[in-house]
């Protein structure tokens, strides 16, 4: 259960952060979702020979133990990785504040706890701007929908399902499996004749021939 | 009330909603070996079992060697993945088309090639591009890992039902354009944001004119603008592409899905969240310059002035990008010298993409500068292309005819644009590092590609000298 979440403010003011940015391909050969916190925003963050470079702002010791990534239009864009959102949390980060989110990358988050909120171009330049010195934090509380910062409450919308579903961190194919198994089922004993498949038999045919 | 394509297809497999989501049935599942490993360990973990593993079809592609079978270059990650692929494939009884199959390749070429995606059903994959299934008329969703593993243990995915965004296409394209040139025209003109939360359904008479693989690439590129999926109303062309397809219904089954699919149109007066009308006639071939694909300029263009940009953030970004891809504001795309060719990936590596780009090569050889990949997006494809005899075409030019797999367009395997190279590459993204780290990439359309390959720098197909092959 998480109805209010805090932390300080990273301030990342670019558009288009890519799921490639986030985390590079590379990076996606390993077979578990654990770690990946050092690869976070890998290519930004250290230099051919693996040195922090100093100009990113998670190098930057003001910012070393933020946790509200502030960014600007469509963050998250690209690739479906998952390994984006397991980056972030792994990192240390609960919660991304931006104008617009990449598709996937938003339903991803969801399924991960990782709070993704959209605010207005005004309120994302006035948080970045109030946050670079390193001292501004941030609240998202999502039983009120409210992000509130020094003092100051601002509404965000949320879609109702994903808002309960960040709430409860709930497992959601249990969920489904035990509401809606006998709609599936419904659903196969209805399926259309020339929708079935039988691809083991098929492809072993293709296969000998 | 009218319906559109989407609304349809959505209706019929919609089977519960809470507030604005949908639990969707899904009819056909692929799998990669990247996007599936941590979900198969939880469902060993957790004792889940794979509920349809005859809805499902695991391929290996995004980092399997491209250079050889027999002596294939790979490293231990890369092979470790693959080996989880293949044991997870045989504890959950999941198809597979293993790095040794001679139908193995790009899920997405893979899927639509063996009649495993068809008109009218639900489709999922953890894998962004998933939405180039949509030119068959199928409802397809790229999904992340949790919904891989919802989907092998539920067939279901919860999903938010997107808006709909019609683009109509109409007009003559000229000579040397393609579905590509049409799709960076318009990630140019919309950004890569311009359809967040969206469906776009591609219609109109040059839509109506583009062969079924074309239209998978404008499918597949969807992404790059943002958009959820997309969609083409299915046709003729459909029909013909998929009925000799190994798992394409056959006899009465047959007879009775084009009855169906022919159904598969948007009602005249159907509602669209946003529309856009193209004018095909007006697209030139088309050449990325920034790091991502909305930074595009026609080939008679040259790289735009950051300085003449209103817009601060976009100002900014347009900067970072020239800085990044070390370019000149006011440089000709056409002096834009070129080091790596690549032609491949899920958008432009099909039969008719490497004729597309045989027709450049025939009787012409390779720069001297550059090196050049082909790389088809299946190995059936490329038995496809050997049979029509076209492989000579880009061996005797001096290409590298390789087999199939993601290749150099995500460079997890070995084919990588080494630091500081430059790349005319037919894939769908040119962000920083995408090609390999440091690599800096142009988008373009296969017989672009191949014109540059032979030139060294981006060419107007427009000049440029295009053959018969067949």
């Amino acid at each position: 259960m998480q109805e209010k979440i805090q932390g300080k403010a990273i301030p990342l003011p670019l558009d288009n952060v890519d799921t490639d940015q986030i985390i590079p391909a590379q990076y996606l050969r390993l077979l578990e979702k654990k770690g990946l916190g050092k690869y976070l925003f890998y290519r930004w963050r250290y230099d051919e020979s693996g040195k922090p470079k100093k100009d990113f702002v998670l190098n930057d010791p003001k910012f070393k133990d933020g946790s509200v990534l502030v960014a600007r239009k469509n963050f998250g864009i690209g690739s479906s990785r998952e390994n984006a959102v397991w980056a972030l949390t792994d990192y240390g980060i609960k919660a991304v504040l931006a104008e617009s989110f990449g598709d996937i990358f938003y339903g991803n988050s969801i399924k991960n706890g990782l709070a993704c909120i959209k605010l207005d171009k005004k309120i994302i330049d006035e948080i970045i701007e109030k946050s670079m010195n390193g001292n501004l934090f941030v609240t998202i509380d999502l039983a009120n929908r409210k992000v509130i910062y020094e003092g100051k409450e601002v509404s965000f919308e949320i879609e109702e399902y994903a808002r309960r579903r960040l709430i409860s961190g709930q497992s959601e194919i249990d969920y489904t499996l035990s509401h809606y198994l006998d709609k599936i089922e419904e659903y196969e004993k209805n399926v259309k004749s020339f929708m079935k498949t039988n691809i083991n038999e098929t492809l072993k045919k293709l296969l000998e021939g | 009330m009218p319906y559109t394509i989407t609304d349809k297809i959505w209706e019929a497999h919609e089977i519960a909603k809470e507030d604005e989501f949908s639990l969707l049935y899904i009819d056909r599942h692929l799998t990669h070996e990247v996007t599936s490993p941590v979900a198969f360990s939880d469902m060993k973990y957790k004792g889940y079992k794979v509920r349809r593993p005859d809805l499902s079809l695991a391929v290996m592609d995004h980092n399997v060697p491209t250079d050889s079978k027999e002596n294939p270059t790979i490293d231990e990650l890369s092979e470790k993945q693959m080996e989880a692929l293949w044991n997870n494939s045989r504890t959950f009884n999941v198809p597979l088309l293993d790095f040794y199959s001679p139908y193995q390749g790009i899920i997405h070429v893979v899927g639509p090639e063996l009649g495993f995606s068809l008109p009218g059903l639900t489709i999922a994959a953890g894998d962004s591009h998933t939405s180039t299934h949509g030119a068959l008329g199928a409802l397809a969703f790229g999904i992340g890992t949790s919904e891989v593993e919802h989907v092998f243990v539920t067939q279901t995915l919860w999903i938010k039902k997107p808006k709909q965004f019609r683009i109509k296409i109409n007009g003559n394209m000229k000579k040397g354009v393609s579905a590509k040139d049409l799709a960076l025209y318009i990630i140019g003109k919309i950004g890569t944001g311009g359809a967040i939360g969206h469906i776009i359904e591609y219609s109109g008479e040059t839509v109506s004119e583009i062969n079924v693989e074309g239209r998978m690439t404008l499918c597949n590129m969807s992404i790059e603008a943002g958009a959820r999926s997309a969609i083409i109303e299915p046709d003729d062309k459909v029909f013909s592409y998929i009925k000799d397809a190994p798992l394409a219904p056959k006899g009465q089954d047959w007879e009775d899905a084009v009855k169906y699919w022919k159904n598969l149109k948007s009602d005249p007066n159907a509602k669209y969240d946003k529309e856009l009308e193209i004018d095909a006639g007006s697209v030139k071939p088309m050449v990325t310059w920034g790091t991502n694909p909305s930074m595009v300029a026609p080939v008679d263009g040259y790289v735009p002035y950051p300085e003449e940009v209103k817009d601060e953030s976009l100002r900014n970004e347009y900067e970072r990008a020239l800085k990044y891809m070390e370019l000149k504001p006011g440089q000709k795309i056409t002096d834009i010298s070129v080091d790596y060719v690549f032609i491949g990936s899920c958008t432009n590596a099909r039969l008719s993409d490497l004729i597309e780009a045989a027709k450049v090569l025939k009787g012409k050889k390779v720069n001297r500068s550059v090196r050049a990949l082909v790389v088809p997006g299946s190995e059936w494809v490329k038995r496809k292309a050997e049979r029509i005899g076209i492989h000579k075409i880009f061996i005797d030019a001096g290409f590298e005819w390789r087999h199939s797999g993601c290749s150099m367009c995500i460079a997890m395997n070995s084919d990588r644009l080494p630091p500081g190279k430059r790349s005319a590459s037919t894939s769908n993204r040119n962000f920083e590092n995408r090609q390999g780290p440091g690599g800096r990439t142009h988008l373009v359309s296969p017989a672009m590609a191949a014109a540059a390959a032979v030139f060294g720098h981006f060419v107007d197909l427009a000049d440029v000298e295009i053959a018969e092959v067949m």
